[in-house]
């Protein structure tokens, strides 16, 4: 879609669209290409030179057994994520679309959770887990379960989901109440007159109408559970115990920053790069979609 | 006051010329409507008019200066737009003082100015309303206020009435050209409505794909039309069109034989209005009717001729009519014969 | 007829009051780590660590907060919160300018180079500041930043989101409205000022709602170009209020902490909730 041209010249839309480009070429065209440059290097331990490897980088990676771990565990972890954030919302949502006087209070109560940041999430869900202080860990103790996610790679695992979908409900369910606000009423009175009950209404006239949120909301929550996880795992076990809840993400920070394998952490963003690349093509598919209706 | 003048103003994007020449006089006061179907040009026409399109050749006079290349706030003309364009986030008084406000004008001289505008358009009440609380024919008018305000020397109307319903467009048409003729300003006004055209013009210019087709008086268009174009999207019902061949002295539509005002030999496309067809006991023209319009004050017959094509009569009064398939009997006055040129669609005669 | 309609499709009676209980307990399961962090914050340190730590807020409220806010742990929670301000509100702030000005060049003017400026926006809506990290704390470290505001803000501010929702925007609004402002003899920056920005006031303050939250809630970045404590923001700086080692958190302190980091983003959410929901909504789509 295109305007018709109003204003002529070329200065002034020039200097107006500077500063966007500028900032985008000095903090992320310039650092992506580094990465990309950086990938085909592996820097002496001094960090005085640097000896070109090609695709060495990339090759010792994929042989990693540490990175692929790295993979797998992302691949667990975003799932579970998605999983333990959205079937609750679409369930509350639901409820919540019920009710039709007191929804608009619900809302309220249930989506500032959203504000609270994924690193102060991390920090409530330690602290009431916390192998010495924690409340549901000491109820859990007497209960006969001795709780400790910092030995057990299952338990922290588990917690850093519960942390990382904890706040990401709030969104979710905004996004399905939204769309099940907005299913015609005439459909639902529809099969309720061919007599259809609550969930047989909802499993086969609401949720298909839900699925262009549904799929969104699927990518939208695995971009977050790729890359706007890390305060919530570095938070909780910092990676650990033994690498079980390091994920791609958090491998790159470590791997750069913590052991300062600068090669190996460049070819990681290369390649964390085409994971976004693929998800944003997903997202598109979706948009592209949602212009058709 | 100013008159405007087109010389051959053309426009190109890219390959396409979608103005292939249009030559224009327009006295000073004068009110010109260009009329024709959407895609035919007349907004681009009268865009380049207002600047807002730059004119690839040609030369346009505005007053007595070349104004091909002056900025729209140069060429001293305002605009009503086809969907009002009122900035949304400002009161009626702000939209229509706002030219003034960047012209620089002191704040208690724009005020005046609006309020002068306002009484006329009787807008005074609703000076502090966003445009968002006036009905379609407010918003009308605030746009024409805004025009007003600017004391230009030519209005440009870019299909203002389109938006609004029927029973409303009939009023504002009055009310714009009662507004025009009292205040002398020069105009233009763009329409794809044929009435609106016969109703309002001095002149009108009905456009066809980026031509003027003809340049003339509302009668002038609908008794002489220059060309097949003109004739058809003039009047309403539009004109009959039949295919007829002139010999021995006289028109023939098959077994019909019709009087030939012009004496012309050979095919010719032969132009008839419904309303000046009379039934005729021995009228040449035969028609099977299919379909009576009752209007009231006269009734419109649809039915088709021998030769299969169709055909419309408009009679006055009610028109009594059995559903059968009745046949009727019509002539018409040999003045009312329109011929054009079955290759160019120029008028013949 | 239409009555009986709105009973089946409404729930009456004891199912009403089955969905009212289910939302109830939905809420304060969602709740829970919130209280707790509370009431973590009105008790004291002995309390804590003799688990199980109260469920009931104590009398320490004023204490924990006071201790938090003015002496902390490293470095004073107002010194931090003062730096996330800055933080947040300068990525909003300059998200927004750098956005509103270069979508309204690329909708409004055609000029070399357009095309291609427009994709280079675009392809920054692929790269998370997660990903190129290393690379970005290197110019940042060589322009000197490290430990700035400009350094927290400049990295987060160049993301292509709020360039589309402008454009998206400027493209509903009617091409005459331009026009009308060019014949009234408005000059472009004249159209941006008097019609474009009052035009756009609810976008901008959707979008600030959400970019505010956005910065606010920043990790990873602060973490690694402040070094210097009286620079923390406070969401990275509660971290480091952890000790190393086997020495026991000061849980009272660290709990007030992160219930100050809460407070700012979910007041803004709360009170602007419809603008909220609407940037939200319009920033997805």
């Amino acid at each position: 879609m295109e305007k018709r041209v109003t204003f002529k010249g070329w200065l002034l839309p020039l200097c107006l669209i500077a500063p966007q480009v500028f900032i985008s070429a000095v903090f992320f065209f310039y650092p992506a290409g580094q990465a990309v440059w950086q990938s085909l290097f592996i820097p002496d331990p001094f960090g005085l030179s640097s000896q070109f490897v090609g695709l060495g980088n990339f090759e010792y990676l994929l042989g990693d057994p540490y990175y692929r771990a790295s993979f797998l565990t992302t691949a667990v972890f975003s799932t579970l994520v998605t999983l333990a954030s959205m079937i609750p919302a679409l369930f509350l949502a639901v409820m919540a679309d019920r009710l039709v006087k007191s929804a608009g209070t619900y809302r309220t109560l249930l989506i500032w959770p959203y504000a609270v940041a994924p690193a102060i999430a991390g920090v409530l869900w330690m602290f009431m887990f916390n192998t010495r202080v924690g409340v549901v860990s000491w109820y859990l103790g007497q209960l006969g379960y001795d709780w400790n996610h910092v030995l057990n790679g299952t338990e922290a695992m588990g917690l850093v989901v519960a942390a990382s979908a904890w706040g990401r409900i709030s969104y979710n369910f905004l996004f399905f109440f939204a769309a099940l606000q907005a299913v015609p009423r005439s459909i639902i009175e529809a099969a309720a007159i061919d007599g259809a009950r609550f969930w047989r209404r909802f499993f086969t006239i609401v949720l298909p109408l839900l699925s262009p949120t549904t799929f969104f909301l699927l990518v939208v929550n695995i971009v977050y559970a790729f890359f706007e996880t890390f305060g919530v795992i570095h938070t909780i076990t910092a990676g650990g115990p033994q690498q079980s809840t390091t994920i791609l993400v958090y491998k790159v920070f470590s791997d750069g920053f913590v052991s300062q394998d600068l090669g190996s952490s460049a070819a990681q963003s290369v390649i964390l790069l085409l994971v976004v690349g693929l998800l944003t093509v997903l997202q598109f598919k979706y948009i592209e979609k949602r212009v058709h209706y | 006051m100013a008159t405007v003048s087109l010389d051959n103003i053309k426009k190109r994007f890219g390959p396409t010329e979608v103005i292939q020449g249009v030559s224009l006089d327009v006295a000073d006061g004068e009110f010109i409507v260009i009329v024709g179907p959407s895609g035919c040009g007349k907004s681009t026409l009268l865009r380049m008019v207002a600047g807002l399109e730059t004119i690839t050749e040609g030369e346009l006079r505005i007053g007595d200066r070349r104004a091909n290349d002056l900025e729209p706030m140069d060429r001293d003309i305002a605009m009503v737009f086809q969907n009002y364009a009122l900035y949304p986030h400002m009161s009626v008084a702000q939209n229509m003082g706002y030219g003034l406000k960047i012209a620089g004008l002191p704040k208690a001289e724009i005020a005046t100015k609006v309020a002068d505008a306002a009484k006329l358009l009787q807008l005074t009440e609703l000076l502090d309303r966003k445009p968002r609380q006036l009905s379609g024919g407010q918003r009308q008018r605030v746009a024409m206020g805004r025009a007003i305000v600017r004391a230009p020397s030519v209005f440009l109307f870019d299909e203002p009435l389109s938006n609004l319903d029927a029973k409303l467009r009939v009023q504002m048409r009055l009310e714009i050209r009662e507004l025009q003729a009292k205040l002398g300003i020069t105009s233009l006004y763009v329409t794809h409505d044929q009435v609106e055209a016969m109703t309002m013009a001095d002149r009108m210019i009905v456009m066809n794909a980026g031509r003027a087709e003809q340049i003339g008086t509302p009668l002038d268009v609908y008794e002489r039309p220059a060309t097949l174009f003109a004739a058809q999207f003039i009047g309403s019902p539009s004109m009959n069109v039949l295919e007829v061949e002139g010999r021995d002295g006289a028109l023939w539509l098959g077994d019909m034989r019709l009087p030939n005002p012009t004496g012309h030999i050979g095919p010719v496309m032969l132009g008839l209005r419904p309303e000046h067809l009379t039934p005729d006991p021995e009228g040449a023209i035969v028609m099977q009717v299919l379909l009576a319009e009752p209007l009231g004050a006269n009734t419109l017959l649809h039915g088709k001729l021998a030769t299969g094509q169709g055909f419309t009569a408009s009679l006055p009064g009610v028109h009594a009519l059995s559903h059968g398939g009745e046949t009727l009997r019509l002539s018409i006055s040999p003045a009312n014969m329109h011929l054009f040129d079955t290759a160019t669609g120029a008028r013949l005669g | 007829m239409a009555r009986e309609i709105t009973g089946m499709v409404e729930r009456r009676g004891f199912g009403l009051w089955l969905t009212h209980l289910v939302m109830i307990a939905g809420v304060l399961v969602i709740f829970f780590p919130i209280w707790l962090a509370f009431v973590a914050s009105t008790v004291t340190q002995p309390e804590i660590v003799r688990p199980p730590m109260p469920l009931w807020p104590g009398d320490q409220l004023i204490e924990n907060y006071t201790a938090a806010l003015f002496a902390g742990v490293n470095v004073p929670v107002l010194t931090m919160l003062g730096n996330s301000l800055i933080m947040a509100v300068g990525i909003a702030v300059g998200k927004i300018i750098i956005s509103l000005t270069s979508a309204f060049a690329i909708v409004y003017f055609r000029f070399p180079g357009r095309n291609m400026f427009f994709w280079l926006i675009f392809l920054t809506l692929m790269l998370p500041v997660e990903v190129r990290i290393v690379p970005t704390y290197e110019v940042i470290a060589g322009f000197g930043m490290l430990n700035s505001y400009q350094g927290l803000i400049f990295p987060l501010i160049a993301s292509a989101t709020a360039t589309f929702l402008f454009r998206q925007f400027f493209l509903t609004i009617p091409d005459e409205l331009a026009e009308a402002a060019h014949v009234d003899g408005a000059s472009p920056m004249q159209f941006f000022w008097d019609i474009l920005l009052p035009m756009s006031r609810t976008n901008i303050a959707a979008l600030f709602v959400i970019l505010f939250i956005y910065g606010w809630n920043q990790y990873l970045w602060p973490l690694l170009i402040t070094t210097d404590p009286s620079m923390n923001t406070i969401v990275m700086g509660i971290r480091q209020m952890f000790p190393s080692g086997d020495d026991v958190a000061d849980w009272p302190v660290i709990m007030a902490t992160s219930i100050l980091a809460m407070i700012p983003p979910v007041v803004v959410v709360i009170s602007m909730q419809k603008l909220f929901i609407r940037g939200l909504v319009d920033s997805e789509k």
